[in-house]
């Protein structure tokens, strides 16, 4: 063990209690479950970024300002 | 102009982001508050070696554990439905809300992801000091984590620092220091934080007297009761304080959320604070000649105290802040609602006049037009409100939820001083009828955190960014039914999710403490 780098010791300390969790275990994996549901199922199928529609920032603009514009009560 | 927004979709979207924020805050608190009382009483071990704290702390850090892995994440959720239900909302608030949140992530990654591993694993691998250092700095993270969230919230309640550029339809930080430091933004992480550090102490006082009904880990529920008695009194005298200053700013920012809080609708001077009050639900509309209360006790001259620091000051109503026309604080002359509707209308038309001289590249209408733009920005949001009475918040919901949670932060402070004094004269153990209270104020706490939301941020409706842009102006053009169908799968979600939590808490609850060895983790 002697000499060894801090990036191993570090690898060791995370490796090892990950090793020894018990409840831990668990809750990791409550964790990831979450996370996949999250980021691939509700990311991807059903939280599209709207204007991720348009190419490029003056297509953005110009949506943008016309739904500003476009909502207003005119007199 | 005029794009009919239809009115079920606003309040969808509404609806689905109220879901995920009260969901989100069932866990924050809870983190920042055992949290702390955690890292006291681990301060305790490494300050007199006695091994019992040492098996005590960590058993708060597990029940910490459950809730944070629970909890984590569910605030992205906020992030992905501002992208899809609120892209107007989005892009018009530009790098304002952007950079806070930036930093929160950055932050929440690196120091608490970094130290929270040191906290859980480093018990037998690290010092005594070192783990202590990490186990406070994991709660440091946690809470200005906690900060830039609610500088950004801030920001919608105070708008400040920014300038908007019609250009980019964007608003622009000028001023990082304005947006970060905003007394706004001081006031409610201040108050949030602190509203966190007393669910910790009841969360702590009620699981701990549940070992005491059980007649079990007694040695160890009494020590835990002294600490969460000790620092749920100090951080409910310091939530009492900072209420104070959050209500002040309130006054000066948002009168019209202040006299929906008390159900003001015709301004006094030395106005009294109501204590206690039952609505009427004959009540329909701000200016029609209908009682707003069936009944009410009022402690006088003390709203009046609380929103201008004078006893006789003149606090507005529900009606004069929307008829205008009394002097402001400042000095000056307030505005009716029918006037800064006008400015908003004005500001909106300059922004289209400007998009279209830019266009068509004729310099001085663009000129003419920014000039007419920053002199109404500041009354932007007007434009998009038909009648004035949209303007007026539901008085109902905002008035019962802030005087639930002064009511129930009025419990607190009596029930944590009586646990002190229970607990220091050892007859804690004896007083079942205050264990049972204990036990059962845990659900009182979460409540009274909901309510304060509910008060934030329905009694600042319409607006999503405080005049500047209104909830309708925010949301994205979608389906009703696709907001609606993402709806239920939070709910179902999330339900899920706060089962397993309970279950998992209360397994670690029954298992209890390990006094004597090891613990699992």
């Amino acid at each position: 063990m002697k000499g060894e780098s801090v990036r191993i010791k570090i690898y060791r300390f995370y490796r090892d209690g990950f090793q020894e969790m018990t409840w831990g275990k668990t809750l990791w994996l409550i964790i990831l479950i979450k996370l996949f549901i999250l980021f691939v199922i509700l990311r991807i199928f059903f939280f599209p970024t709207h204007l991720g529609q348009f190419d490029s920032q003056a297509a953005k603009e110009d949506y943008v300002s016309g739904e500003l514009i476009n909502r207003a009560i005119t007199p | 102009m005029i794009e009919t927004i239809d009115t079920s979709l606003i309040d969808w979207s509404r609806a689905q982001f109220a879901l995920t924020a009260m969901y989100h805050w069932l866990f924050v608190p809870l983190t920042l508050g055992l949290g702390v009382i955690q890292a006291i009483m681990e301060t305790i071990y490494y300050k007199t070696g006695n091994e019992s704290w040492k098996r005590t702390a960590q058993f708060w850090m597990k029940l910490f554990g459950i809730n944070f892995a629970i909890g984590v994440a569910t605030g992205l959720i906020l992030e992905f439905e501002f992208g899809t239900n609120w892209s107007n909302y989005s892009w018009f608030v530009g790098d304002i809300f952007g950079a806070p949140l930036a930093i929160e992530g950055i932050l929440a990654f690196f120091m608490e992801a970094t130290f929270i591993a040191v906290m859980f694993f480093g018990w037998e691998k690290v010092s005594k000091r070192f783990h202590l250092v990490a186990t406070w700095l994991t709660i440091v993270g946690a809470t200005l984590s906690a900060y830039w969230i609610l500088v950004a919230n801030a920001w919608m309640q105070y708008p400040v620092g920014m300038a908007f550029n019609p250009d980019t339809v964007r608003n622009e930080m000028f001023d990082f220091w304005a947006v970060a430091l905003s007394p706004v933004a001081i006031n409610k992480f201040l108050h949030s934080v602190f509203s966190g550090w007393v669910l910790g102490a009841l969360f702590v006082l009620g699981v701990s007297s549940w070992y005491l009904l059980k007649k079990r880990n007694t040695t160890f529920a009494l020590s835990s009761i002294k600490i969460g008695a000790v620092f749920g009194l100090f951080a409910s005298l310091l939530i009492l304080w900072s209420g104070d200053k959050s209500a002040y700013q309130v006054a000066q920012r948002q009168p019209m959320k202040l006299a929906a809080m008390e159900g003001l609708y015709e301004g006094e001077t030395g106005a009294g604070l109501v204590a206690v009050a039952l609505l009427n639900p004959q009540k329909q509309q701000y200016d029609d000649a209908v009682d707003p209360f069936l009944f009410k006790i009022q402690i006088p001259k003390l709203l009046s105290f609380l929103a201008e620091r004078e006893i006789d000051a003149y606090v507005p109503g529900i009606k004069n802040i929307i008829e205008g026309g009394y002097p402001s604080p400042a000095g000056t002359q307030v505005l009716s609602a029918q006037e800064k509707i006008e400015k908003g209308q004005k500001a909106i038309t300059a922004l289209a006049n400007y998009r279209k001289a830019v266009k068509e590249k004729e310099e001085e209408k663009m000129l003419q037009s920014r000039v007419i733009l920053e002199e109404n920005f500041a009354y932007f949001g007007y434009g998009y409100i038909k009648d004035p009475a949209e303007l007026v918040p539901p008085v109902g919901l905002t008035f019962y939820s802030f005087h639930i949670m002064v009511i129930l932060g009025m419990y607190f402070i009596l029930l944590f001083l009586i646990a002190l004094l229970w607990g220091k004269r050892e007859k804690f153990k004896e007083a079942r009828w205050l264990q049972y209270i204990c036990l059962g104020t845990i659900p009182l706490g979460y409540i009274a955190g909901q309510a304060g939301w509910i008060v934030a941020e329905v009694g600042r409706q319409p607006w999503a960014i405080q005049d500047i842009l209104p909830t309708s102006a925010s949301i994205s053009k979608l389906d009703t039914s696709s907001v609606q169908t993402t709806f239920f799968i939070f709910l179902f979600l999330f339900t899920v999710l706060l089962i397993a939590e309970i279950r998992i808490m209360l397994k670690a609850i029954k298992e209890g403490p390990h006094m004597t060895s090891n613990p699992s983790h």
